[in-house]
């Protein structure tokens, strides 16, 4: 099988490392290849944060470029639009609606761009805007929204649900867990 | 079993299975997890030093002693432990001692993207390159053998890509780690000229060894292709990129074994292609050794340059001329540069000295971001520790005209690496500095790591604590005191006494890492709307959860913190 690349973005703090850690158990568990590329340090503090993971026989890079990316998953929207060049044509794109102010725009330098969800569906992309946020506070907590979206992703992925399961048992701490499979299921059924 | 493993848990299970006793090492991007994840095997000893130098030393001693022993550090690093690593090259070891070292293609969090192998070829260390985690957890194990059959330490050659992304790893059981019998040897060990004589004729030999084994090892691997149409020698991550662009349009010559470097295999792998291209990251050392050993039809840094990574995108374009297509928004998109967390205990101390105008002497840490749009506080960052010293040195060129409106940040754990010695020059040399030691309890900016001023160790048990005051008062400064960072008047009041003054000071703003588990948040803030006239002297701290819509202020509840230092910004009272 050819490599598949999917890119999880977001800003740093709200958790895509388990989110990239999740769909890395399950595909290796289907018998992929696999590899994860994660982002550590001073980015991490509220900045852009992106997440690489590819599976296929064999995966040599860990990281995805502009064009190459089957899905880019975003846990913000201004992150979805800086990413959509990463998007092959007519890849999909799994957006949150949430909306951070980045620092240039809090000081005033720059806008937030307006009707961003609407400019990426007339981009071409294949959009799945989901409002995350709200759905993981109904599980529980607003820190929940990656797994919200990661439901999404399994929604549109052909993987057994026990999979899915098996994953978040492993890298969810067992206190959070019921909450964090609350979250996987309103998202797969958003 | 298999297993997802970062490249840096491999490195760890490499140090389980090779029977790896002692590690010592000091947090640093990209290297940090390796000890951390070390430090979940019960059988191996694991801390953090103060700093690389002590780290490196420390496990110079237990290889000395007989095991085999472990120290980690980020590239910089290196250059603070060069000083035992050129002469642990002449010592040689008892049991195996692996040092990793972690260099930042791209710069994603560091001061500057130097090549480590440079320090690998001046000291006359071996140098290994893995290019993923099952080569990671394999290298370290090799690393081992090398280093007790040769006398070495050895380096192994992390990056930021291979250290930080998971692949998949077969795991094996540990090998044994008995002592090695530990016999006093001072012509070994005791390194003064006329011993040292002798042990540099020996690191010459080892090194010719070196080279006949790197000519066969199966470290550096030859893939031949029937379609290639050119060679491509290379290394550690771009070995991966090379393969992603050109798959079986080339033939490989992967180096695992980075220093030294193979002659023959070299000659005869370049002879087989009319044009071989060196791909490597950062400085052309392969290339200038290829050249040096006559192979001459090479093209390397010409194409590729010196700076940052070298993805599969770059190397598509440049050897094969192709381009991906892709799609973009024409919408000017926002960067989003990283920031100080809401409520981060250096907020309030940066506002103060930018209010005051105050020049900046900085540091290494979390609080390098105080540089950064609208706080814009700091004046200099160079190297850890350098605040302290760095502004003894502008105070001793400007005089009193400085000495009364500059000041250093420092955070504990970097004052603890290495800014202890700056503050001992300034109380020596009577310089009339005032130092600012940012005191978030914790080593913030690589992942929340103990130090010496936390009361806990490496596994989280309790351990003796620096206390910070006394250590201030017993170096020389008479004038020590405490502030909360959160309470913007008493900051103030500090700083302003502080700078008159006519004597070196030192002011500890202390308050805990906002991130931390135990620190107890308060309720989120609320902006009253009705009374908030968008003055927008809150956003003057540079919070991220506090933003601008239709003219009024608002706070993002899923992430402030109630650190309240916006309340004390609102003159109308508009915030509570």
């Amino acid at each position: 099988m050819e490599t598949k690349s999917i890119m999880i973005v977001g800003v740093g703090g709200q958790g895509s490392l388990l989110a990239s850690r999740l769909l890395g158990n399950v595909l290796l568990a289907q018998g992929y290849d696999v590899k994860v590329s994660e982002v550590h340090g001073m980015s991490q503090r509220g900045g852009s944060v992106v997440t690489y993971v590819r599976y296929g026989d064999k995966v040599y890079s860990p990281v995805i470029e502009k064009g190459e990316a089957d899905a880019v998953i975003s846990f913000e929207l201004l992150e979805a639009a800086r990413c959509l060049p990463y998007l092959k044509k007519g890849g999909h794109l799994i957006t949150s609606t949430q909306q951070i102010d980045p620092m240039p725009v809090i000081t005033g330098a720059a806008a937030y761009p307006e009707d961003l969800a609407e400019k990426l569906a007339a981009a071409g992309a294949d959009l799945v805007a989901v409002d995350a946020l709200t759905l993981a506070e109904q599980a529980g907590t607003s820190k929940a929204a990656n797994v919200v979206l990661m439901g999404v992703l399994a929604s549109k992925m052909d993987f057994p649900e026990e999979l899915w399961q098996n994953a978040l048992e492993q890298c969810v701490p067992a206190k959070f867990l019921e909450l964090n499979k609350k979250a996987f299921e309103l998202g797969k059924n958003a | 079993m298999k297993k997802l493993m970062l490249g840096n848990e491999a490195f760890a299970r490499g140090l389980y299975e090779a029977g790896c006793r002692i590690v010592s090492s000091y947090p640093g991007t990209p290297s940090t997890e390796i000890t951390e994840e070390a430090a979940k095997y019960d059988e191996m000893y694991a801390e953090w030093a103060p700093n690389e130098k002590v780290a490196m030393e420390t496990a110079l001693g237990a290889s000395i002693a007989g095991a085999r022993s472990f120290c980690g550090m980020k590239h910089v690093g290196l250059n603070v432990a060069a000083d035992p690593l050129y002469t642990a090259s002449y010592t040689g070891v008892n049991g195996g001692m692996v040092i990793a070292v972690a260099d930042d293609q791209g710069m994603h969090s560091s001061q500057n993207e130097q090549d480590s192998r440079h320090h690998a070829i001046a000291s006359k260390v071996p140098m290994l390159e893995p290019s993923d985690s099952a080569e990671c957890k394999e290298f370290v194990k090799t690393a081992y053998d090398i280093s007790e059959q040769f006398d070495t330490p050895v380096i192994v050659r992390m990056s930021t890509r291979v250290a930080h992304s998971q692949s998949i790893v077969e795991m094996e059981d540990r090998q044994d780690d008995s002592l090695k019998e530990y016999v006093k040897s001072p012509q070994k060990y005791v390194m003064m000229p006329a011993y040292a004589k002798s042990k540099h004729v020996f690191v010459e030999e080892r090194t010719e060894k070196l080279v006949k084994y790197a000519e066969t090892s199966p470290l550096n691997r030859t893939e031949i292709s029937e379609t290639a149409e050119f060679g491509v020698i290379t290394n550690g991550a771009a070995y991966q990129f090379a393969k992603e662009a050109l798959g079986d349009k080339a033939s490989y010559l992967k180096l695992g074994m980075v220093n030294p470097m193979p002659v023959q295999l070299i000659r005869d792998f370049a002879a087989k292609y009319e044009k071989v291209y060196i791909i490597e990251e950062l400085d052309g050392i392969i290339e200038q050794h290829c050249r040096n050993i006559g192979v001459t039809n090479i093209q390397g840094k010409e194409i590729f340059g010196y700076i940052g990574e070298i993805p599969q995108s770059v190397i598509a374009e440049k050897i094969l001329g192709e381009k991906k297509e892709f799609n973009a928004l024409e919408e000017n998109i926002p960067v989003r540069p990283p920031v100080m967390c809401a409520g981060c205990p250096h907020r309030g101390m940066f506002y103060t000295l930018k209010k005051l105008g105050v020049t900046v002497s900085g540091d290494i840490g979390c609080y390098t971001l105080g540089a950064c749009a609208p706080l814009e506080a700091l004046d200099t960052t160079i190297c850890m520790g350098a605040s302290i010293s760095g502004l003894h040195g502008f105070n001793k060129a400007r005089g009193a005209e400085s000495e009364h409106r500059s000041v250093a940040v420092i955070g504990d754990s970097t004052f603890m690496h290495s800014g202890i010695t700056g503050l001992v020059n300034i109380a020596y040399n009577d310089s009339n500095s005032t130092v600012i030691i940012l005191d978030n309890s914790i080593t913030g900016m690589t992942g929340h790591q103990q130090n010496p001023t936390t009361g806990k160790n490496l596994k989280g048990d309790p351990a003796a604590a620096v206390n910070l005051e006394e250590l201030c008062h017993a170096v020389g400064i008479k004038r020590v005191r405490v502030v909360d960072p959160y309470k913007l008047a008493e900051c103030e009041t500090a700083v302003k006494e502080e700078l008159a003054a006519d004597e070196a000071s030192v002011i500890i703003s202390r308050r805990p890492c906002a991130l931390l588990k135990y620190v107890k948040h308060n309720a989120p803030l609320k902006v009253n709307s009705d009374k908030c006239v968008g003055c927008k002297m809150c956003m003057k701290l540079g919070c991220p959860a506090i933003s601008m819509r239709d003219g009024k202020a608002v706070i993002d509840h899923t992430q402030c913190v109630g650190c309240g230092i916006c309340t004390e910004m609102c003159k109308i009272g508009a915030i509570g």
